[in-house]
C-alpha cells in the first residue's frame, strides 16, 4: 500500500494567518494513505528540508506531498530534497495553499477548508503519479546572436572571444545599430562612432565570427541546445567576396533616395554604402529604389563602373541553415513616430524632428557636417524647444513606460547645441528629470547651471507653424504660468519603443513579449536575460529601453548565460511532455495542427505501419495542448495524466 | 441623384432665429442633393452645453426628450446642422449606448418602458455628407465655383471633443476640404482650426472671448484666407459679432466674413436661400464681394 | 500659506467629493501641466486647470471653493483630448462648479454683457445651463 506524506508550511504568517494549520494538519493524517502528516513554520529552510528528507526515509515515504507555495518558487528546492533522500522527485508534488488560498482568503475557516480541498485534490492526483527520468540532449556550440547594434556586436565578441562560433544575423547592410548613428555619448561626451567602430572591426576579423548582414532569421526550430535556424539572405546584388568599397558605383548612380541613416535628414544613391565606416564595408544596392527590377535591366551605370565586377543584378535571396545551441536576442529599439502625436503637428512640419535626427545633425559625419540647421531652410536656429516625454509616460498614446534614456540625451542635446550656438537659446520642457545613472545627475545639473539652460516643468500642449517659426505652447507648473515659445527648431524626445519586426520574430521564436513590444524576460528580478524559453537570452533595448552602459552590461551578461549553457556537452530535459499510445491514436493528425512548437509529425506505427501521432521529446515543451485537444484520448501528459487529473478533481469537487 | 435618402432633422433653437441663413440653405443644398430632411413634428431644446456632473442626470432630460421622439417617429438617423446640438445629443445618447451610464436611472425616472434604447444614430450635417454623398455629387452640382477664394474652415471644439463623438481627427480635423475643394475654393489649412473660440463665456467674459477670436481670426488671415467657414451658431457669432470689440483692442485686424459652410455650398451651386434675416450685414456684405470674384480678378484686393 | 497634513488633516471630502461628481480619477494626475499649456482660458484663470487638481490632491478646500478658474473654463475638452492618463479635466472643473453652486457661493462678479440682447440663444441658453442659473 502506497505510503503518503504531507507537510503543511506555515510560511511564516503568509500561510498561517488565514489557514489553521494545526486543524489542517489534524484532518490530513485521517486521509487514506497518509501515514505522517507534519507542518513547519518554513519548509523551504535547510532544516525543514533535512526534515522532510529525514521523515522520508524514516518513514519510507513513497510519495510526499508540501503543502505550501507555488511550485513556481520552491518546485526546483522540494524535487531536489526528494532527490537526496533517494525518492524519485516527480513522486514529491507540491499543494499550493498560498498564492491560490491564504493569499486570496480573509476568513480564517474559508482558507482553512480550501487549503484542505487543495490538499485533498494534490494527494488525489499525487496516488497516480509515477517516478520519471530526465533525459539527456547534445548541445550545439555555437550561438546565433540576432541584431547587429552594440548589444549584438558585445555579445558576438564575448562568446566569440571565448573561443566559440557566432552566427551574427543583421538586418540591414552594417552593423552599428543605432549607436552608430550617435553624436557624443552621455555623460562623458565619447564619441560614439569612434568608440563602437573598433569593436564593429574587431568582429568582422574574429575568425570565430560568421557575419550574416543584410539577412533575417526566417525561421527556428529545436530547443536548447541544439536550434536549427533558417536565415534569409537578401540580394545585395554586390558581390560581396568582390565588392572593394572603393565607392565607384555611387557617382553615377542616377537615383537619390532619403537616407534611412540619417534618419530621413540626408540623401544617398540607390547603391549605396550606409555610413563610412560600415562594416563590411560592402556596397549594397538598394532594388526598391533602383531603376531595374526583376524583369528589366534600365540602368548599368554602376555595373560599368565598377572594376572589380562586384555588381550582379540577377542576384537572388538565398537561405542558410544554421544549427546553434543558444541564441541571443539583440534587436533593439526604434523611436515612436512624430506622426503619432497629432497636436504636435504629426510628421507636418519639417523644423520639428526627434531625437535621433538631432544626433544626425550633431554627428562630425552627418548630412550637416556636425553644424545645427533646420531641415526646412539650413538656417542655424537660434531659439530650440527641446520637448521631453513626447509619447513617453502617456498611456493615451500607447506609451506607459518611461523611456528612460531621454531626461539625459535631451540633456546632452542642450550642452552640445549650446557649445555650437553659444548665442543660441535653448528651451527644455520637462516633467521629471530621471538621471539615476552614474555620473548622470551630475551631468544634468551641471548643463543646466553652466550653460544656464532654462528647464520649463510642464508638457507641451500643441506645436504649429507661424511663419517661418514653431509655436510651441507649454507650461511652467512651478510659477504657474502658461508659455509660449515662438522657436526656430523643435526636438522632440520620442517614445522608445520596439523595433519593428520584433513582434514577428517572438512568433518566429515563440517568445513572449510584454504589452508594449518588448521581450519578456523570465523574470523580472532574477533571471532578466532569459527569455521564457530556455537558451534564448535577451541583450540590450530589445527587452526595454537602456542606454548604452546598461546595454553593453546586459550583453556581456547574455553572452555568459550562452557560455555557460555551451560549457555542457548534455543538457537534461524535463521528462513531464506529452506521449501517444500508438494503439489508440487513429491518425487524424489533429495533435500536429494543435502543437506550437512542431514537435508532433504523423509517422508510420512501429506495429502496424499505419500513420500515427509521433512526439518529438526534444521540441515538445509539455504545453498539454495535444493532450487536450486529442479526440480520442491517445495523448498523455506525463506528470500530469488524465488519470491524474480526475483524481484531483474528484477529491475536491 | 441616389434614391430614397431620409434622414430625421432636429433644427433647435438658434437655427430657428438668428442662423436661419444657415437652415435655409442647408436644406436647399440638402433638397439638390437629394436627401429628404424630416423636421421632426415636435421638438425642443436639446440642453445646449452637455452636463459633465456625473451625479445630476436631470440636464441630461431635455436632449432624452428629443430623442425619444425620433425614435417614437420612426427615425433611426436624426441629423443636426448646429454643433452644439450634435453634440449634445449625440453624448446624450451615448449614455444609452454605453456601459456603466445612467440608462436606466433615466428611463425610471421617466417612467419610460421599455425605457428609449439608445438606437438612433445622431448625424452631424457633415457627418452625414461624408458617408453618403460622393464630393463629385457635390461639384457636379457647382454652377459658379469659389474660384480664387480662399476658405478657412474652423471646427472649434464640439464636433472633434470628447473623442467619443469625433467626427473627424481632433487634432487634425479635415472633414470639410473635399466639399470646400469640390465647390473650387481654396482650403486654408490654419493651426487655430480646432481651437476653442470661448463658447458660451461670450455672456460675462467678452474680453476674454474675444482675445479668442483676434487669435483665431487672425491666425486664419496670416494663412492666407479670406473668410472662415463654420457650423457652429456660437463659433459664428464669437467670430463675428465680436469682430468689433476686438478691434477695440487690435485696431488693424481686418475684417473677416465668417460664413456657415452650406451658405458657401448654396451660393456655389446657384440656390436662393437668403432669408433676409442675416444677423450681421456686414460680414455677410463682406462675404458676397469675396464669393463675386471677375474672371481676371481673384478680387483678392476688395477687402484689404 | 503652510499646508497642514497628518492627523489634523481632515478626510479628504473635497478630493472625494470632486472624484464623485466628475467620476475622474484625481489621483491618476502626475502633474504634467499639458491640461494647462493649452487651455485656451488660461490666460483669464487665477488657478491653471493642473493647480486645480493639484489643489483638490491636498484637499485644500478654502482654495477649491474660491478659485475662479472654473468659471472661465470653456468645457472646449482640449485637456481632456490631450490628457496623457485620460483624465477628462472639463468634468473636473464641472465638479469644482458644482461644489461651489452648492456651497452658495456667488457664481460670477461680472455682470452679463452689455448687448444681451444681440446675444444668440445658443449664447445665452448654454451660459444660463453651465452656470445653473
Amino acid at each position: 500500500m502506497t505510503r503518503l506524506g504531507v507537510f503543511i508550511c506555515h510560511c511564516g504568517k503568509n500561510i498561517a494567518r488565514t489557514v489553521n494549520i494545526e486543524a489542517l494538519r489534524e484532518k490530513a493524517a485521517t486521509l487514506p494513505h497518509v501515514v505522517l502528516a507534519k507542518d513547519y513554520l518554513y519548509l523551504c529552510s535547510k532544516p525543514g528540508q533535512t526534515m522532510i528528507a529525514d521523515d522520508i526515509r524514516e518513514h519510507r515515504l513513497d510519495k510526499v506531498l508540501i503543502a505550501a507555495c507555488s511550485p513556481r518558487l520552491h518546485g526546483k528546492t522540494f524535487a531536489q530534497t526528494a532527490q537526496r533522500a533517494g525518492l524519485n522527485p516527480y513522486l514529491l508534488d507540491m499543494a499550493n495553499i498560498r498564492e491560490h488560498c491564504s493569499w486570496v482568503h480573509i476568513d480564517g475557516a474559508e482558507g482553512t477548508e480550501k487549503a484542505f480541498s487543495i490538499i485533498k485534490g494534490g494527494l488525489g492526483r499525487l496516488l497516480y503519479a509515477e517516478p520519471l527520468e530526465p533525459f539527456q540532449s547534445p548541445v550545439t556550440k555555437r550561438v546565433l546572436v540576432i541584431g547587429g547594434g552594440v548589444a549584438g556586436i558585445q555579445a558576438t565578441l564575448d562568446i566569440a572571444n571565448s573561443g566559440y562560433e557566432v552566427y551574427l544575423v543583421e538586418k540591414s547592410p552594417s552593423l552599428g545599430g543605432h549607436m552608430a548613428q550617435l553624436g557624443e555619448t552621455f555623460p562623458t561626451l565619447d564619441c560614439s562612432s569612434c568608440i563602437l567602430t573598433p569593436k564593429m572591426v574587431e568582429v568582422s576579423q574574429n575568425e570565430h565570427v560568421h557575419l550574416l548582414s543584410y539577412s533575417e532569421v526566417t525561421r527556428i526550430e529545436g530547443n536548447i541546445g541544439q536550434f536549427q535556424v533558417t536565415v534569409r539572405l537578401r540580394p545585395r546584388y554586390v558581390d560581396e567576396t568582390l565588392c572593394t568599397g572603393c565607392g565607384d558605383c555611387v557617382p553615377t548612380c542616377p537615383v537619390v533616395v532619403s537616407n534611412e541613416f540619417d534618419q530621413g535628414l540626408g540623401a544617398r544613391k540607390a547603391v549605396y554604402l550606409p555610413f563610412p565606416q560600415a562594416v563590411p564595408a560592402v556596397y549594397t544596392i538598394d532594388w526598391d529604389a533602383c531603376l531595374n527590377t526583376d524583369k528589366l535591366i534600365i540602368c548599368e551605370n554602376c555595373y560599368k563602373d565598377c572594376e572589380a565586377k562586384a555588381i550582379n543584378f540577377l542576384m537572388e535571396p538565398q537561405e542558410k541553415m544554421v544549427e546553434v545551441g543558444a541564441v541571443v536576442l539583440a534587436t533593439g529599439y526604434e523611436l515612436m513616430p512624430v506622426a503619432r502625436i497629432g497636436e504636435y503637428g504629426g510628421d507636418e512640419y519639417e523644423d520639428v524632428i526627434d531625437g535621433l535626427q538631432f544626433e544626425r545633425m550633431l554627428s562630425a559625419s552627418g548630412p550637416t557636417g556636425g553644424v545645427v540647421r533646420r531641415p526646412s531652410d539650413g538656417r542655424i536656429p537660434q531659439n530650440v524647444v527641446f520637448v521631453q516625454c513626447a509619447g513617453s509616460r502617456d498611456p493615451e498614446h500607447g506609451i506607459p513606460y518611461c523611456s528612460k534614456v531621454c531626461c539625459m540625451y535631451t540633456a546632452k542635446h542642450a550642452l552640445l547645441y549650446k557649445h555650437a550656438v553659444p548665442d543660441g537659446q535653448v528651451y527644455v520642457f520637462y516633467i521629471d528629470i530621471r538621471a539615476a545613472g552614474k555620473g548622470h545627475e551630475e551631468f544634468v545639473q551641471k548643463v543646466m547651471s553652466e550653460e544656464r539652460i532654462l528647464y520649463l516643468r510642464g508638457k507641451v500642449s500643441k506645436i504649429f507653424k507661424s511663419g517661418a517659426k514653431l509655436v510651441v505652447w507649454g507650461a511652467d507648473t512651478l510659477s504657474g504660468r502658461q508659455v509660449e515659445i515662438e522657436a526656430d527648431l523643435v526636438v522632440l524626445a520620442m517614445a522608445v519603443i520596439p523595433s519593428s519586426g520584433s513582434q514577428k520574430l517572438a512568433r518566429t521564436l515563440h517568445i513572449a513579449s510584454d504589452l508594449s513590444g518588448f521581450f519578456s524576460e523570465a523574470h523580472p528580478k532574477l533571471r532578466p536575460l532569459e527569455s521564457n524559453t530556455d537558451g534564448i537570452f535577451l541583450a540590450g533595448a530589445a527587452q526595454f529601453a537602456k542606454d548604452i552602459t546598461d546595454t553593453v552590461s546586459q550583453a556581456t551578461g547574455a553572452a555568459g548565460k550562452a557560455l555557460s549553457l555551451l560549457a555542457n556537452d548534455f543538457i537534461k530535459l524535463e521528462p513531464t511532455i506529452s506521449e501517444v499510445e500508438e494503439g489508440i491514436c487513429r491518425g487524424c493528425g489533429l495533435c500536429v495542427s494543435i502543437c506550437p512548437f512542431g514537435a508532433v509529425k504523423m509517422l508510420p506505427s512501429t506495429r502496424t505501419g499505419a500513420m500515427v501521432a509521433g512526439i518529438n521529446p526534444i521540441l515538445c515543451k509539455g504545453c498539454g495542448l495535444c493532450t487536450a485537444g486529442c479526440l480520442s484520448g491517445a495523448v498523455t501528459l506525463k506528470g500530469s495524466s488524465f488519470k491524474q487529473i480526475f483524481a484531483q478533481l474528484e477529491e475536491m469537487v | 441623384m441616389p434614391e430614397g435618402l431620409r434622414v430625421g432633422y432636429f433644427p433647435g433653437c438658434t437655427l430657428k432665429t438668428d442662423a436661419r441663413d444657415f437652415e435655409s440653405s442647408a436644406l436647399a443644398v440638402a433638397r439638390v442633393l437629394g436627401i429628404e430632411v424630416a423636421e421632426l413634428s415636435r421638438w425642443n431644446c436639446c440642453g445646449t452645453v452637455y452636463s459633465l456632473d456625473a451625479v445630476n442626470l436631470m440636464p441630461r432630460l431635455a436632449s432624452v426628450h428629443n430623442l425619444i421622439r425620433a425614435e417614437e417617429e420612426g427615425f433611426s438617423e436624426i441629423m443636426t446642422l448646429c454643433s452644439m446640438c450634435y453634440n449634445t445629443l449625440k453624448q446624450t445618447n451615448n449614455l444609452f449606448t454605453s456601459k456603466n451610464n445612467g440608462r436606466a436611472a433615466i428611463n425610471d425616472f421617466l417612467c419610460l418602458k421599455p425605457g428609449y434604447s439608445g438606437r438612433v444614430k445622431i448625424y452631424h450635417f457633415l457627418e452625414f455628407l461624408r458617408e453618403k454623398i460622393r464630393p463629385e455629387q457635390v461639384k457636379s452640382l457647382v454652377v459658379s465655383p469659389l474660384a480664387g477664394v480662399a476658405v478657412a474652415p474652423y471646427y472649434g471644439c464640439l464636433l472633434l471633443r470628447p473623442k467619443e463623438i469625433a467626427i473627424d481627427d481632433p487634432e487634425k480635423p479635415e472633414i470639410l476640404t473635399p466639399i470646400l475643394s469640390a465647390l473650387g475654393a481654396k482650403v486654408i489649412d490654419f493651426p487655430f482650426n480646432n481651437e476653442c473660440c470661448g463658447a458660451y463665456q461670450t455672456a460675462v467674459h467678452q474680453e476674454a472671448v474675444a482675445r479668442r477670436a483676434y487669435r483665431i481670426i487672425s491666425s486664419a488671415q496670416s494663412e492666407g484666407a479670406d473668410m472662415i467657414a463654420v457650423s457652429c451658431p456660437l463659433c459664428h457669432y464669437n467670430l463675428s459679432a465680436l469682430q468689433g470689440l476686438v478691434r477695440s483692442t487690435h485696431p488693424g485686424l481686418k475684417a473677416m466674413p465668417i460664413v456657415y459652410f452650406t451658405e458657401l455650398m448654396a451660393r456655389a451651386m446657384g440656390l436662393d436661400y437668403r432669408t433676409e434675416i442675416g444677423v450681421i450685414p456686414q460680414d455677410v456684405a463682406a462675404a458676397e464681394a469675396r464669393l463675386r470674384p471677375s474672371p481676371n480678378d481673384p478680387g483678392r484686393e476688395a477687402l484689404k | 500659506m503652510k499646508i497642514i497634513l497628518g492627523n489634523s488633516h481632515p478626510q479628504s471630502l473635497f478630493a472625494q467629493r470632486i472624484e464623485a461628481l466628475s467620476r475622474q480619477k484625481l489621483f491618476a494626475c502626475y502633474q504634467c501641466g499639458k491640461c494647462s499649456s493649452g487651455c485656451p482660458m488660461a490666460e483669464s484663470m487665477d488657478l491653471l486647470p493642473n493647480r486645480v487638481i493639484r489643489e483638490a490632491q491636498l484637499n485644500n478646500g478654502p482654495v477649491i471653493m474660491s478659485c475662479r478658474a472654473v468659471w472661465f473654463c470653456s468645457s472646449c475638452f482640449a485637456c481632456a483630448v490631450r490628457c496623457p492618463k485620460g483624465i477628462d479635466i472639463a468634468r473636473i472643473m464641472e465638479a469644482v462648479r458644482t461644489l461651489q453652486m452648492l456651497d452658495g457661493k456667488p457664481i460670477t462678479e461680472q455682470p452679463f454683457c452689455e448687448d444681451t440682447g444681440t446675444l444668440p440663444q445658443i449664447a445665452l441658453i448654454s451660459h444660463f445651463r453651465k452656470f445653473n442659473m
